[in-house]
């Protein structure tokens, strides 16, 4: 059998099946290298098959199906698409615009032709490294949901031959906002884990930062930019006293403030002051600026609820969302009255948005707990325990509930 | 697009304050000053059951 003229004659239209299939070009290419393989052992033995290019295309994709599954991280997925993003952008194979490999992946990934969602979390799937889990946490929807939306949008893809590109200068702007959703749900998943012991991971928080600077050397005037990358440095200033020597949770209230990150605070309060000042502030830069104020106070006392409320306020009729609402709920909570952040959670929850997210109840009884309303606390605590995904966090709720069902 | 984020106001905010039972403001200030967050911060002291009358 001569394997070397196979090989010559078959590899071409294998390969390109296979990429097609695959949609990268390095993964490809190594499956194939091994279905090759498997068939210099197999082919002398049981004879070559009828379609030879076929058994090859079918055994190199069961490799690529295995592999893809064991592979999760960014760094697995990162040369196989960048491969077949220089090869669709093949008359300019250098592409001088992006400061950094993986930004312009991401770039790449948000294309235009899906919906701004689905943009996003096929992204997370396939270049960060997030699990279908982990996404529809993040979009607060059931996991089953989120695996038949990722598998429609990699279908519509597929059917409809749209090429991964590299986009050129004149259009970052049509896929700056899926690229900055995508940036701040790696950085939230590395501020509050969906699932797992550790509340906090570090290493997702600095990527996400990480990548937030590139996108500010890339668009430095954009102050949404600018305000996500505010946002992510307050947030993370607190990293080392949110959870306690146990792995324990540790609220604002009761966090050590001398420890939190003074040079990150500085930054982050700077870049955010830079964003409000342009003007137009939008969805990042006003939760910068919120994260600013949090970050301002030396004592949590000292925290100006008012401002905060106010500002989610203004977040909340720029950007309607419930999860917006909730959080402007409870700084309206601690900015004016309990029982008028009380009612605005009741009425959102009337609405049946957030049905499946924790911290709606969570919230909820922490408010009928500082009213001392202890048994409507137990009962809100129940469902929160019901619905959290975080073992951190669920500790805490226990906790909380043994306390108000002891005073009730 | 409706997604979730890294809001300090549910995430961290939520909680803070310690249920003790105490006899009196001065039992309630030493239990109080045990608590980890009193050494670097400030705790509040509030009654939130009634108390028995004091005799």
């Amino acid at each position: 059998m001569d394997f070397e003229t196979l090989y010559r004659e078959e590899r071409p239209r294998a390969l390109a099946t296979l990429i097609r299939l695959l949609r990268g070009f390095d993964l490809a290419e190594d499956v194939l290298q091994e279905a090759f393989a498997a068939a210099v052992e197999q082919w002398p033995r049981e004879g070559v098959p009828g379609n030879p290019c076929a058994w090859l295309v079918s055994t190199a994709r069961h490799k690529a199906i295995d592999r893809l599954r064991r592979a999760k991280t960014f760094a697995a997925k990162q040369a196989e698409i960048a491969y077949s993003s220089e090869t669709a952008s093949s008359p300019n194979p250098v592409d001088e615009t992006f400061p950094d490999d993986r930004l312009r992946l991401i770039f790449t990934c948000c294309h235009p032709a899906l919906a701004l969602e689905a943009q996003v979390a096929l992204t997370l799937k396939t270049l960060c490294g997030l699990s279908v889990e982990q996404i529809a946490r993040a979009f607060l929807v059931a996991p089953p949901t989120m695996a038949q939306r990722l598998v429609r949008a990699k279908g519509k893809i597929r059917d409809a031959g749209i090429p991964y590109e590299v986009p050129g200068s004149e259009r970052l702007a049509e896929r700056l906002e899926g690229v900055l959703r995508v940036v701040y749900l790696v950085f939230n998943e590395g501020y509050a884990a969906t699932s797992g012991d550790a509340l906090v991971r570090r290493e997702l928080c600095a990527e996400a930062i990480r990548l937030g600077r590139w996108l500010r050397s890339l668009l430095p005037s954009v102050s949404e930019v600018t305000g996500l990358l505010a946002l992510m440095l307050l947030q993370d200033s607190r990293r080392v006293t949110r959870v306690d020597a146990q792995g324990e949770l540790v609220t604002l209230e009761d966090q050590d403030r001398s420890l939190w990150d003074r040079g990150q605070i500085l930054e982050g309060e700077s870049l955010a002051e830079e964003a409000v000042r342009r003007g137009g502030a939008g969805f990042y830069a006003l939760q910068g600026a919120i994260a600013a104020l949090h970050a301002h106070a030396v004592r949590a006392e000292e925290t100006d609820w008012p401002q905060i409320a106010a500002l989610y306020a203004l977040l909340l009729r720029l950007h309607p969302s419930p999860v917006v609402a909730l959080n402007h709920a409870a700084a309206v909570a601690m900015g004016e009255r309990l029982d008028r952040g009380l009612r605005l959670i009741e009425q959102l929850e009337r609405t049946g948005e957030l049905e499946s997210y924790h911290l709606l109840p969570a919230a909820k009884a922490d408010i009928l707990r500082r009213l001392g309303r202890f048994s409507e606390a137990a009962v809100e605590y129940e469902r929160a325990l019901r619905l959290v995904t975080q073992e951190a966090e669920r500790r805490y709720l226990e906790r909380r509930l043994r306390e108000v069902a002891a005073a009730e | 697009m409706t997604t979730d984020g890294p809001f300090a106001e549910t995430r961290e905010q939520l909680g803070g304050f310690y249920l003790v039972e105490a006899k009196d403001l001065d039992e309630a200030i030493k239990l109080a000053a045990g608590i980890p967050a009193s050494r670097t911060g400030s705790i509040e002291v509030r009654p939130i059951m009634p108390t028995p009358p004091i005799e």
